[in-house]
């Protein structure tokens, strides 16, 4: 994720301090990863230096976290961009499980005892996360059924993989 | 896992529809208020099992024992009070009656049970309500939707306060926000009562509401948490 864009999209609605830059971040977009003070800084003196934003305004008593900050014209349109680009889809193409799946065939061990385990280990995880999305409010819903369509994704292939298992290994056995 | 712990428990279950086995050899056991996910491939034997366990069908042979009792060995008639006594039952498509109001429908095992009619139709509004479609009481099942449709269906199962609900495929007609929340207001319920709920699915983000899952492949069973 481009932390850069983000917070300069929270500040289009309204200058902001430094920490108040960081807490809605971690709220609407932080999850597990919240960020750190340093990262907030670091990322604002590179959006100062490009004049997307601007300091607004220092309250007493020093220190970075004190410094207000706006967005400029060009940060906004730095924003405008950012949103219109399409995100790149990952291309899933490099693929432990496939791999693993595989040397299962052609070493002669359980490809079905395999996918068992797998899925026994993203059920596991799926579990975590419905239950969080049990306590959620709708943001924290939305971000878990994000997590949980991909782990579901990586299952259905792995059962279409397995229903496919006796061709697959009459193919890597050639 | 001991036998005492368990409220069921199945143990080498085989039933063959003509030639080919549906159940062969397979396990399964559950503890009170658990919810077990039971999973595998389109014709594996999920439904045979729920349906073994549940005493709507007898195996061929092997032994589903319900707080030490075996189903197998018992009458027809004492099969179907256990089954209307302690059991509640969802299936894929509703199967409500399309002749009654949904209330009735909801009322219907408690009738059967032999409770008066006022009193079956207040606790079965009182379920409609806690599964958010309590103004549906009084419409058919062809007026609503499908996913209200099995709210009614889920409250319809719990209304008796069964020891074990057995839910076959119960989202699979929905689609994912139904489907999720059918899920969370059974599971809810469940949990609630310390109903036990066996959850026949295919789908893992359904099975996700489980507290654990009992993979069937080819007529047998994997209990998961045995082999981790
Ligand atoms: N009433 C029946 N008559 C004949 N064959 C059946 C019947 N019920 C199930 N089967 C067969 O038994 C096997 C297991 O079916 P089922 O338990 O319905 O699997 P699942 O629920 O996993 O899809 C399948 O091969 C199915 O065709
Ligand atoms: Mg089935």
């Amino acid at each position: 994720m481009s932390i850069g864009h983000t917070l300069l999209g929270l500040l289009e609605s309204g200058p902001r301090h430094g920490y108040d830059l960081k807490r809605a971040f971690d709220g609407k977009f932080g999850h597990d990863r919240p960020l750190h003070y340093g990262q907030v800084y670091s990322t604002m003196a590179r959006l100062l230096k490009h004049g997307l934003v601007e300091v607004d305004g220092i309250e007493p008593g020093g220190g970075p976290e004190r410094k207000r900050y706006a967005i400029t014209e060009a940060g906004i349109t730095d924003v405008e961009k950012w949103l219109a680009q399409p995100e790149k889809p990952e291309p899933y193409l490099q693929n432990t499980l496939y791999t693993k799946v595989v040397l299962a065939l052609l070493t002669g061990r359980s490809a079905a005892g395999l996918l068992d385990t797998q899925r026994s280990e993203h059920l596991r995880l799926m579990r975590e996360l419905t239950e969080r999305k049990r306590h959620g409010d709708l943001a924290d819903q939305l971000v878990c059924d994000h997590a949980l369509f991909h782990l579901e994704a990586d299952l259905r292939w792995l059962e279409l993989t397995a229903a496919r298992l006796d061709l697959l290994a009459a193919e890597v056995a050639e | 896992m001991s036998t005492t712990d368990n409220l069921m428990e199945a143990v080498d279950l085989h039933k063959a529809y003509g030639p080919t086995p549906a159940l062969d050899g397979a396990e399964f056991a559950i503890r009170a208020g658990e919810v077990v996910a039971v999973m595998g491939p389109s014709g594996s034997g999920k439904s045979t099992l729920l349906h073994c366990l549940a005493g709507i069908v007898r195996p061929d042979s092997g032994s589903v024992l319900y707080r030490g009792r075996d189903l197998t060995a018992m009458s027809d008639a004492e099969r179907s009070a256990l089954r209307r006594g302690e059991f509640g039952f969802v299936f894929q498509f509703g199967q409500l009656v399309p002749e009654l109001t949904c209330v009735e429908n909801v009322a219907l095992p408690l009738r059967l049970n032999g409770t008066r009619r006022k009193e079956a139709e207040a606790r079965a509004s009182e379920w409609l309500a806690r599964l958010e479609v309590g103004e549906l009481a009084g419409k058919r099942p062809g007026e609503i939707s499908g996913g209200q449709g099995q709210r009614v269906a889920v409250a319809r199962a719990l209304v008796t306060g069964p020891r074990v609900i057995f839910a076959d495929e119960p989202t699979g007609a929905l689609d994912s926000l139904n489907g999720e929340r059918v899920m969370r207001l059974l599971t809810d319920a469940a949990r609630d009562t310390d109903a036990a709920v066996v959850l026949v699915t295919h789908e893992t983000r359904v099975a996700a509401y489980s507290d654990r899952e009992v993979v069937v492949r080819d007529g047998k069973s994997r209990d998961m948490e045995r082999v981790a």
